[in-house]
């Protein structure tokens, strides 16, 4: 067991603001449309155990952007079907030759685990309920394209953050620049222990009061594949907490509704709200391949 | 008692300091040992005549044989993990010359054949081993065993342990019937219906991993259920196994209360009076247990209750697994920590020299506390007539466990590398020196 490989990306918590703020800049640097060969012949994986569409084709575009080879490993169709542990398919990939190995896992803490066994960066592309830092960091960096800074900003983080490795990450960002949190949901998704995972966070059982004067609107997804044993009725739900084109008028005027993806039209958002004058969804998608372009280049030391 | 000191097999235990809690001795004894059982305890240089054997204990404790009431040594079915010989040999390096074997192998011990298979001399262990029976066939939890031929066969109790026996129908039934048997029902109180999924205590270390979590409450309703059904059981023993929350203390403390005709015990881990659950850290999987390490406040709880009597015995839940269960994602890690060799230590260390719990109550804890909880009669006391089985430590010595270094065949511990004071010496077994330190 060792430290993780430099550059590795396993959870924004383990992380200073200045090297936020440094992935941040190079992320700015970085255009998708115009290739640099940064990365050329480096090998990077993508190992997925679990689905995804934008954080996968995001993080494939953004090292092929740079240069680097790619290939996708997932659980269906490798041999992690025939019961390969996560450590050996790690060595596996390491002696194939792979450069950096970009991780999706559904159990909390796999990233790290694999990171401590190899010398190659390793990067969370979502692990379980705990952390999904790219997510973060492209969030952050759209925030900063419409706020300019983080200084005096209020955020409202809205539904499931119990099953959320979104939250967890953004909290954990957002508050490493004192930016202040109102965790907004029914005690099944926002339990109170929630508000002790960084400083600056409260919880909120009232959206009215979680969105009055607020500059960011973060909602969540109901993780229906998460809610194992939970009893939640939609329509209660749906009645309290749905962000709707009415509700979101309490937040502040020039407020933008972020969502991490895929929405659930007419659950946690009604269509208007999705596709309304102040929703930044579309464009955090976009922002997600600049950002992994940074992520990449800063993992295989070529951070210029 | 054969009066010719000169017989094989005598061993003199010469300038220790004697602390055995039952006897209400604490001062400097000598003992001698003969024929596998104690013969004669005295002041110093009172025993005349010679033995075979002396054993210089200058400036060392010398006490009953310590008992474990909770061990997994895995046979039959998980050598893997370890046996029943690499298990007892851990057991001696940590001073215990009794164990109690949990049930939940392959196949699980439900049946007086394997009861007895596990007592064959040809398990060749090294120290004795009591085994605790399944409370229902193959600890699914629908049928109860048949308690008394494995009574019979020489099960010293019941029980699911790893699995709690949840319906109250058959939890009140094994009561029933060990009532009449005069049997302990242990049980691992676990309402597995909140724990589903789960691989650690829910607090803010869970939140923050982002694991699925365990409330305390999941420990302390069973507790609180089995020790109503109990106490309207006259004769009914019921032992609860690895006490690990402040809420499941108060429901023992209630059935200890009072005029009822039923007993109830309960014994607690080294690693729950040591460790926190935010000493899981970021994954470390040697913290990962069940029940998990809890919160400050439960702990604290915890050493009230050890210090107060209300706890009857230390029991190390020693569950070795190989690295390949441990290493691997934490959901998927399997629960259990070995802790035979560290957990004299660490009761010296965390509850004597933090805690100022007096030694002869640590005594207790590990000899006549678990010898009523199992009434294993002859042991837990140095008194003339019972089995020679003594413990011999270093109450001052500092030294650094190193898991590389365990008898254990396996390495799961959290306490590796830790510095920690008190150190066996010597085990002796049935006279016979089984353990002693180079």
């Amino acid at each position: 067991m060792n430290k993780p490989a430099r550059g590795s990306l396993l959870g924004i918590e383990y992380l200073e603001a200045k090297d936020i703020r440094a992935l941040l800049k190079l992320a700015r640097r970085m255009n998708p449309l115009k290739a640099r060969p940064l990365l050329r012949n480096k090998r990077i994986v993508l190992l997925f155990y679990e689905a995804s569409t934008r954080t996968r084709s995001s993080f494939e575009f953004a090292a092929k952007a740079l240069g680097a080879m790619t290939t996708l490993v997932q659980s269906a169709g490798s041999s992690i079907e025939k019961g390969e542990s996560l450590l050996d398919t790690g060595y596996t990939l390491r002696a194939i030759g792979a450069d950096a190995i970009v991780i999706r896992h559904p159990s909390a803490g796999a990233p790290l685990l694999m990171a401590k066994h190899l010398d190659i960066p390793v990067i969370n592309a979502g692990d379980g309920m705990h952390e999904h830092p790219s997510q973060a960091l492209l969030d952050a960096f759209t925030i900063l394209k419409h706020k300019q800074a983080f200084k005096g900003l209020q955020v409202a983080i809205i539904g499931d953050i119990y099953h959320s490795r979104v939250a967890r990450s953004a909290c954990h960002l957002l508050s490493k620049f004192g930016v202040k949190i109102t965790l907004c949901g029914p005690p099944e998704f926002v339990p109170e222990v929630a508000a002790t995972l960084a400083p600056g966070l409260r919880v909120s059982r009232y959206i009215e009061d979680a969105l009055r004067g607020t500059d960011v609107v973060m909602l969540l997804r109901l993780q229906k594949e998460r809610l194992a044993g939970q009893k939640i009725r939609l329509q209660d739900y749906i009645a309290r907490y749905q962000m709707t084109s009415a509700r979101l008028k309490l937040a502040r005027r020039d407020a933008i509704v972020m969502h991490p993806g895929p929405i659930i039209r007419g659950l946690e958002l009604t269509a208007e709200v999705a596709d309304g004058a102040q929703s930044v969804i579309v464009d955090e998608v976009q922002n997600g391949v600049p950002t992994r372009m940074a992520i990449l280049a800063r993992a295989l030391g070529k951070a210029r | 008692m054969p009066k010719d000191k000169s017989k094989p097999g005598s061993l003199l235990i010469k300038g220790g300091h004697l602390i055995d809690p039952a006897a209400h001795i604490d001062g400097p004894m000598d003992v001698l040992l003969r024929d596998g059982r104690v013969a004669e305890i005295a002041l110093p240089n009172e025993i005349p005549g010679s033995a075979d054997e002396k054993f210089d204990a200058r400036g060392l404790i010398v006490a009953p044989g310590f008992i474990d009431l909770h061990v997994h040594l895995r046979e039959p079915g998980q050598g893997y993990k370890e046996t029943m010989v690499t298990g007892t040999e851990a057991a001696a390096a940590g001073g215990f010359t009794s164990v109690c074997t949990m049930p939940n192998t392959t196949p699980v011990i439900d049946t007086p054949e394997w009861v007895a298979w596990q007592r064959e001399p040809e398990r060749g262990a090294v120290v004795n081993v009591f085994p605790v029976a399944a409370a229902t066939r193959a600890s699914r939890g629908a049928a109860l065993t048949d308690f008394a031929a494995l009574r019979r066969a020489g099960a010293v109790g019941v029980t699911d342990d790893g699995k709690p026996i949840l319906d109250d129908e058959i939890m009140r039934g094994a009561l029933l019937l060990g009532a009449d048997l005069n049997l302990p029902v242990v049980q691992h109180a676990e309402d597995t219906r909140l724990t589903e999924n789960c691989s650690m205590h829910e607090g803010r270390t869970s939140f923050r991993l982002g694991l699925r979590a365990m409330p305390s409450i999941a420990e302390a309703s069973m507790v609180d259920r089995d020790v109503y059904l109990a106490q309207r059981i006259p004769g009914s023993r019921l032992h609860v196994a690895h006490l690990s929350t402040a809420d499941a203390l108060k429901a023992v403390r209630r059935g200890k209360r009072g005029n009822h005709k039923a007993r109830v015990t309960c014994e607690v881990t080294p690693h729950h009076f040591t460790l926190l659950d935010e000493d899981v850290g970021e994954y470390n999987t040697n913290c990962k247990m069940n029940p998990p390490l809890r919160s400050a406040a439960d702990r604290e709880a915890i050493l009230v209750a050890l210090a107060d009597g209300t706890v009857d015995a230390i029991a190390t839940d020693h569950a070795p697994h190989a690295t390949h269960e441990k290493e691997v994602e934490f959901d998927r890690a399997a629960f259990g920590v070995t802790g035979l060799e560290t957990a004299l230590p660490l009761a010296i260390t965390k509850l004597h020299r933090e805690q100022k719990i007096r030694l002869t109550r640590i005594v207790e804890l590990f000899t006549a506390g678990p010898a009523r909880v199992f009434n294993l009669r002859g042991r837990g006391s140095l008194t003339r007539g019972n089995f020679a089985d003594v413990t011999i430590f270093d109450a001052k010595k500092r030294w650094t466990f190193e898991a590389a270094k365990s008898r254990s065949m396996s390495r799961n511990t959290p306490f590796d590398g830790w510095p920690l004071t008190g150190k066996v010496v010597a085990t002796i077994v049935g006279g016979k020196m089984m353990y002693g330190a180079e």
